[in-house]
Formats: structure tokens, C-alpha cells, sequence
């Protein structure tokens, strides 16, 4: 069993971590510093862990640990090019403000694959995606999609700004990476990002004029995950649903309900069940709470046709909690979970969701849970 | 010489200890700074080398108004303050 939970939080790093009695915080970094998204490295076992940070003031920031997150060491950033003056069309026809060539958020790590022991992927705010090849410590922006013809049409969705937020890595060709962007769809490449493809067809918004709903450019995935154990599987907590995919995002499928809402931000895969996968809902896009003031967790153990509504040991009168799409976790066994939420809770299941421990409820708000 | 001097908060992350530097603009002395202190620069400075949004200098106690290339004038003897907006929180 993992026994170790990454918490990165409006005020610090967390260690939550399994001692004899239960789980408990043992430790923090960068306390009062926003760290917006942590990230264990599972090619190294834990050893190599990696913290964005936005100062605010100061900027965006990565720090990186070699020994397992005892020490950090402040490494390098993606750099945004210089913008020419006729870098894009601007204003597109979805985005009236010109977009700033410049790091706005780190908005997504990744490590490469297994053979790739040094590389790690980094989706930001404002759309920018980069790859490092050597532990962080410098940044390549990735021109092909940065400058793709499709890509000025991508905008904000919550931020001003469109942004990267997910990169799934398949797990057996890691040549094959793809993106969740909001608002800019799914994007797709096969040979390590040479070449992209936009891949959202299926994927509905609500939130633009009827004859562009079904536009794959303007969709706005919330949240991205693919099966590790069937990669052509994938599933999408999205602005306006949650949407599946089983033929490597050819085509999404909406499934229509999802015990409260399928409104919400994070989503996780089963690691051996590919139609085995959990949400946390929120009424909707305008009221973003639980229903009712109910915190629950919907699980799916049948690709979706049905849903589990998973109450137990959650706050079921006056919560309003929140989770972030980088904010719930599964661990390798499969069996345990864990979200964190913007008002300091943290809770993790043993048993697949099941049964809830609240580990704590005075955390800062929460950014991301990530095991490793 | 111009001295340039830090907000206090910036210190807990990079060491930035007033300096004395010759330069004729705010962008020539900033330079000089971060010459001797390279990773002060991301700290003040975004990735397109302008001022960071929240973060705001004063040349002899007035805010400078060239924020994106740094063009305004210092004067030998003058004072350089790198300090923190308000309106970042």
C-alpha cells in the first residue's frame, strides 16, 4: 500500500503519510508558500518530487527534492518566447483579448516514461506546453503545438488565460502524450510531440452558441485521466458532463447521469478497471458546492451506465467544499483514495470509497492530493 | 553610484542585500544587480524581462512609469526601491 499522500496547498507542501495509528500530517515544506501542484516521480520511487509554486509577487516558481522531499532546490521554469508582432490573428473569434506570451501558471507535471528518466512534461496558463529532459532544471517549449494553426482559438474557462492542465503519458508508448485543455479540448501525439491532433469529437458546450456546442476546440475538459491498464480508455470530468472515451479519443461518449451532478472538476481511473472510475460533484458550473451541502464521491464500476453515491464518513449537512481537478488521487493498489478541498479538508478511503476518514479539516485551501 | 535596495519579503527567497550600482536607467541598474544575484531576476522580472504585475520600483520615492522596458532615468547619487504592490495580496 502507498503510504504517502503529496498535499499542495495555498500555504505549503503537506506529507501525509501511514503511521500505526491512521493517516497524519509528518511533515510540511515551503510553509506559507502557495504550491499549486505537487508531483512524486514514480520512476525513482518517490525520491525525485517536484513542487510548483506561485509567489504572487514574485512569480512562478519549481522546486525539486532528490531525497524524497526532506530538501528542495529551486530549479528552473518554463520561459515563454518572445511574441512577435504577427505572432497569431488576434482577436480570434472565441478569444477577444490578445494572449500574453508569458508564465502565467503551472498548471500540470508529468513524468515522461519509464526510458525517459529525465523527462518530464509541464502544461501551463497560458497554453504553452514544455518538456524537460533533465529534472527540470531547463524547459523547452513545445513549438508544434504552441504554434499550431488551432491553438489561438483555444481561451480561458475559470482563468483568463487557456491552460493545460492534464497529461496523460501512455503508459506503454511514450511518444504517445495527450493533453486536456480548458478551453481547447483534447489534443493528441504519437511521436513524442512532433505532430498534435485535436481529438474531442463527442464533447458538448453549453456554454457557447448552438452551432459551435460541438466544436472540439472549444470544449473544456476539466480533468483528463487515462487507464493505465486499457490506454485507449479514457474519461473526462467536463464543463457541461463527463464524457468516456474506449477508441483513444477518436469519439467521446456523455454519460448522461451521475448520481447528483455530473458537474465537477477531478476525476480518477481505476489502475486494473478501466470502467471502474470516481467523481466529485458540485451542483453545477454556477453554483460550484456539493448539492445540498453534501460532500459525496460517485463511483462507476460499470464504464459508466451506473453510479455508486458514496457517503460514509462524509460531511452530509453544511459542507461546501470544493475539490480541484488536481485534488483527488488513487493509489497504485487501487484501493485508496484521497482528496483534499478548498476549505482545508482531507479525506482518504482504504477500500475504494467505501468508507471515509477525515484526516483533517484545517489544512489551507488544497490545490492537489497525489500519491507517491 | 545608484543603491538599490529590496523589499524584505523577497529575501526569504533570494538573498538580495542593497547594492550599489552605476547606471543611467532603471533597466542598466537592475542589470547590474542581477548580475551579481541571477536568480533575483525572475523573482522581479517576468520572462519577457518586464516588471512583474504585483511587484512595483520607485526611483528617489516615485513609482516609475516605464514598467515593460524600464527606460526611466536615474540620477548618480539617486535610490532605487524594488518593492511589493499592494495589489498582489
Amino acid at each position: 500500500m502507498t503510504a504517502r499522500i503529496l498535499v499542495g496547498s495555498r500555504k505549503g507542501l503537506f506529507t501525509v503519510t501511514r503511521g500505526s495509528d491512521g493517516w497524519g500530517v509528518s511533515d510540511v515544506a515551503m510553509l506559507g508558500d502557495n504550491v499549486s501542484l505537487a508531483m512524486s516521480d514514480v520512476r525513482t520511487e518517490g525520491r525525485d518530487v517536484y513542487a510548483a509554486l506561485d509567489h504572487g509577487h514574485f512569480g512562478v516558481k519549481v522546486q525539486r527534492s532528490s531525497d524524497g522531499g526532506a530538501t528542495f532546490e529551486e530549479v528552473g521554469v518554463p520561459i515563454y518566447p518572445p511574441k512577435p508582432e504577427d505572432a497569431e490573428p488576434e482577436p480570434t473569434e472565441n478569444n477577444a483579448r490578445p494572449v500574453p506570451w508569458s508564465l502565467k501558471k503551472i498548471w500540470a507535471l508529468a513524468p515522461g516514461g519509464p526510458a525517459q528518466p529525465g523527462t518530464l512534461w509541464c502544461g501551463t496558463i497560458p497554453g504553452g506546453l514544455f518538456r524537460s529532459d533533465d529534472r527540470g532544471d531547463t524547459w523547452q517549449l513545445v513549438q508544434s503545438l504552441w504554434y499550431h494553426e488551432l491553438r489561438p482559438g483555444w481561451f480561458g474557462g475559470g482563468a483568463d488565460w487557456p491552460g493545460i492542465h492534464s497529461v496523460c503519458v501512455h503508459p506503454d508508448d511514450a511518444d504517445r502524450v495527450t493533453l486536456g485543455v480548458s478551453c481547447g479540448g483534447v489534443w493528441q501525439t504519437r511521436d513524442g510531440g512532433t505532430s498534435w491532433e485535436l481529438r474531442a469529437d463527442g464533447m458538448r458546450a453549453e456554454y457557447m452558441p448552438p452551432e459551435l456546442a460541438g466544436d472540439p476546440n472549444t470544449q473544456d475538459p476539466h480533468c483528463v485521466v487515462q487507464s493505465p491498464s486499457a490506454p485507449d480508455v479514457f474519461w473526462a470530468q467536463h464543463h457541461n458532463g463527463i464524457f468516456k472515451t474506449t477508441d483513444d479519443c477518436a469519439s467521446w461518449n456523455e454519460v448522461a447521469e451521475a448520481g447528483p451532478s455530473t458537474f465537477g472538476f477531478p476525476v480518477v481511473v481505476h489502475p486494473r478497471d478501466p470502467d471502474t472510475a470516481w467523481f466529485i460533484p458540485a451542483v453545477k458550473d454556477e453554483a460550484r458546492y456539493p448539492k445540498d451541502g453534501k460532500v459525496v464521491v460517485t463511483r462507476t464500476r460499470d464504464g459508466g451506465k451506473s453510479f455508486d453515491v458514496l457517503t460514509n464518513g462524509l460531511p452530509q449537512q453544511h459542507a461546501y467544499d470544493l475539490v480541484f481537478r488536481h485534488a483527488f488521487d488513487i493509489d497504485a493498489s487501487g484501493d485508496v483514495l484521497a482528496f483534499g478541498s478548498t476549505t482545508g479538508s482531507l479525506w482518504v478511503s482504504e477500500d475504494q470509497g467505501d468508507h471515509w476518514t477525515h484526516i483533517s479539516a484545517h489544512l489551507p485551501p488544497i490545490h492537489s492530493v497525489r500519491f507517491g | 553610484m545608484v543603491t538599490v535596495t529590496f523589499t524584505a519579503n523577497i529575501q526569504r527567497h533570494v538573498e538580495c542585500p542593497p547594492t550599489e550600482v552605476t547606471g543611467r536607467t532603471v533597466r542598466e541598474c537592475l542589470e547590474a544587480v542581477f548580475g551579481h544575484a541571477p536568480r533575483a531576476r525572475s523573482y522581479v522580472l517576468d520572462d519577457q524581462g518586464a516588471l512583474r504585475k504585483h511587484m512595483i520600483v520607485f526611483v528617489d520615492g516615485h513609482q516609475i512609469r516605464d514598467r515593460a522596458t524600464l527606460g526611466d532615468g536615474v540620477s548618480v547619487g539617486g535610490r532605487i526601491d524594488v518593492m511589493q504592490a499592494l495589489s498582489g495580496g
